[in-house]
């Protein structure tokens, strides 16, 4: 016990630097798998038929794989097949292979939770904002959208839930997250080694993390309560 | 002028024909209730008007404009639709109004969606706006439900919701308002207080379309009623003669099963 307040300040600073890749993982995914999940959404529910069969089979790809494959092949196929290494031999590359691994997985599983939040909405709706003389967009950003958005709160806060935990995938590539920096000390790192506490202690962050994001979602389907 | 004249209006759904040769005209200020069993093409009828179906044969004026003709690919562009319906409003069975925004803002929202068209909107937003918001509430009013005016509609009952869609309707100044059996989701004290709105509506010489399976209703407030059925007018004429003693072997039955029940 006495050991592992000294090894401490130390643990708790590196982890801290591999939480914020997380952290950066995190944000970059979301903010690139929102958009582009609805766009993968209105693809699915094209009327152009071999445009929504061709988006089905690729969210079934993605979706029927497991993203650390994914990660594993994004990452190496370009050095190791194509013998041009696009992503340079760095954090960064290792990040961006990351993120775009990240965005295009998750971008899928949202345009799922789209497709079945716009579907679900009755034609009655779109139906009432046509008579009405709206054009096309203003029936979807006026009348549709905020219903989808309220639909669509609860599964997507599952996901995003999971999004936190499975950031620790980027691990198989060594990007420099949280578990990445809490496996250090197992060999050395930072004078310390042998030590298994710190990789345990990891958990706490995740769990902190989802706390927060529990509660801030919670918040938004709350907000969401004044109408039905 | 007739304001309303529909012309061999033809539809169907896949081999199933709907409406065969649908033709009839309105006058400014009358009120036409389309009776019929259900299946009998009453509401496609009125959706085909709407332009939420497309017919595949006739035509559609109202006051002497062509909005609609099968056969001039000029008069249904897809891009004018959404102009032309304005000449028609649309209260619906299940209401549909938008659960989002209050009794205020489900009358409000189409009128100041349509403002940004008008070619001041910049300069005169403000002005655009209290005016779209006083008639909106005026309507309300009308319609009985000044103390409801920001409830959401889920706070409102069916009898509430369906006049605060006829307000929302009337909001835009169509030349003909259209209902599709407003009262059918209604119990029949909400449906008194509903037909006691559309009948205020008839006494303002309101051109109105009714489909509707209220027998007694339909008789004291058109002024014309269709019998529709299997896809054609079978009669149709004064509520007296259509309703009080039809001279077609179907319509006869079709009333006298209402009797019965």
């Amino acid at each position: 016990m006495d050991l592992i307040l000294q090894q401490m300040p130390v643990v708790l600073k590196s982890l801290n630097e591999g939480f914020l890749q997380t952290l950066k993982l995190f944000f970059v995914t979301g903010l690139g798998a929102f958009p582009l999940g609805l766009v993968i959404a209105f693809g699915s529910m094209s009327r152009f038929k071999p445009l929504s069969v061709l988006t089905r089979f690729v969210v079934w790809v993605v979706r029927g794989t497991p993203l650390m494959i994914q990660l594993l092949i994004i990452y190496y196929f370009p050095g190791m097949v194509l013998h041009n290494n696009v992503w340079g031999s760095g954090e960064t590359g290792r990040f961006t292979a990351s993120a775009i691994a990240f965005i295009f997985n998750y971008a899928c599983y949202f345009s799922e939770i789209y497709r079945g939040g716009i579907q679900s909405i009755p034609r009655g709706q779109q139906e009432a904002g046509m008579v009405l003389g709206m054009t096309r967009s203003q029936i979807f950003f006026k009348v549709t959208l905020l219903q989808v958005i309220k639909r669509i709160v609860p599964p997507m806060s599952n996901e995003i839930i999971t999004l936190v935990k499975d950031t620790a995938l980027a691990r198989i590539i060594a990007l420099q997250e949280l578990i990445w920096a809490g496996q250090a000390f197992l060999k050395g790192s930072h004078g310390i080694a042998g030590a298994i506490w710190p990789l345990f202690f990891t958990a706490v962050y995740y769990l902190a993390f989802t706390g927060v994001m529990t509660l801030v979602l919670g918040r938004l389907e709350k907000r969401l309560d004044y109408f039905r | 002028m007739a304001i309303l004249d529909v012309k061999d209006i033809r539809k169907s759904f896949g081999q199933t024909e709907v409406l065969k040769d649908i033709s009839f005209s309105l006058e400014r200020g009358q009120v036409v209730s389309v009776i019929g069993s259900s299946g009998s093409g009453k509401t496609t009828l009125l959706r085909c008007l709407n332009f939420l179906e497309r017919p595949d044969g006739g035509s559609i004026a109202v006051n002497g404009q062509v909005l609609f003709d099968a056969a001039d690919p000029a008069a249904r562009r897809e891009a004018d639709i959404r102009r032309k319906r304005l000449h028609f409003g649309l209260v619906f069975q299940s209401f549909n109004l938008f659960p989002q925004y209050t009794a205020l803002q489900n009358v409000t929202l189409a009128g100041r969606l349509l403002a940004k068209e008008d070619p001041d909107y910049k300069t005169r937003k403000k002005e655009l706006f209290a005016r779209i918001d006083g008639e909106a509430r005026q309507l309300l009013a009308q319609m009985g439900l000044s103390d409801r005016m920001d409830n959401y509609p889920h706070q409102l009952s069916g009898g509430q919701q369906q006049r605060v869609a006829i307000a929302r309707a009337l909001a835009l100044q169509p030349d003909i308002l259209c209902f599709d059996e407003p009262t059918s989701a209604l119990d029949p004290e909400l449906t008194q207080e509903v037909l006691r709105v559309i009948r205020q509506l008839a006494q303002r010489q309101t051109t109105m379309i009714i489909v509707t399976h209220e027998m007694a209703f339909a008789r004291d407030v058109s002024t014309q009623v269709i019998f529709m059925d299997g896809g054609v007018v079978v009669e149709s004429g004064p509520p007296e003669q259509v309703i009080g003693a039809p001279t077609q072997e179907r319509t006869r039955r079709f009333l006298d099963s209402y009797n019965q029940a």
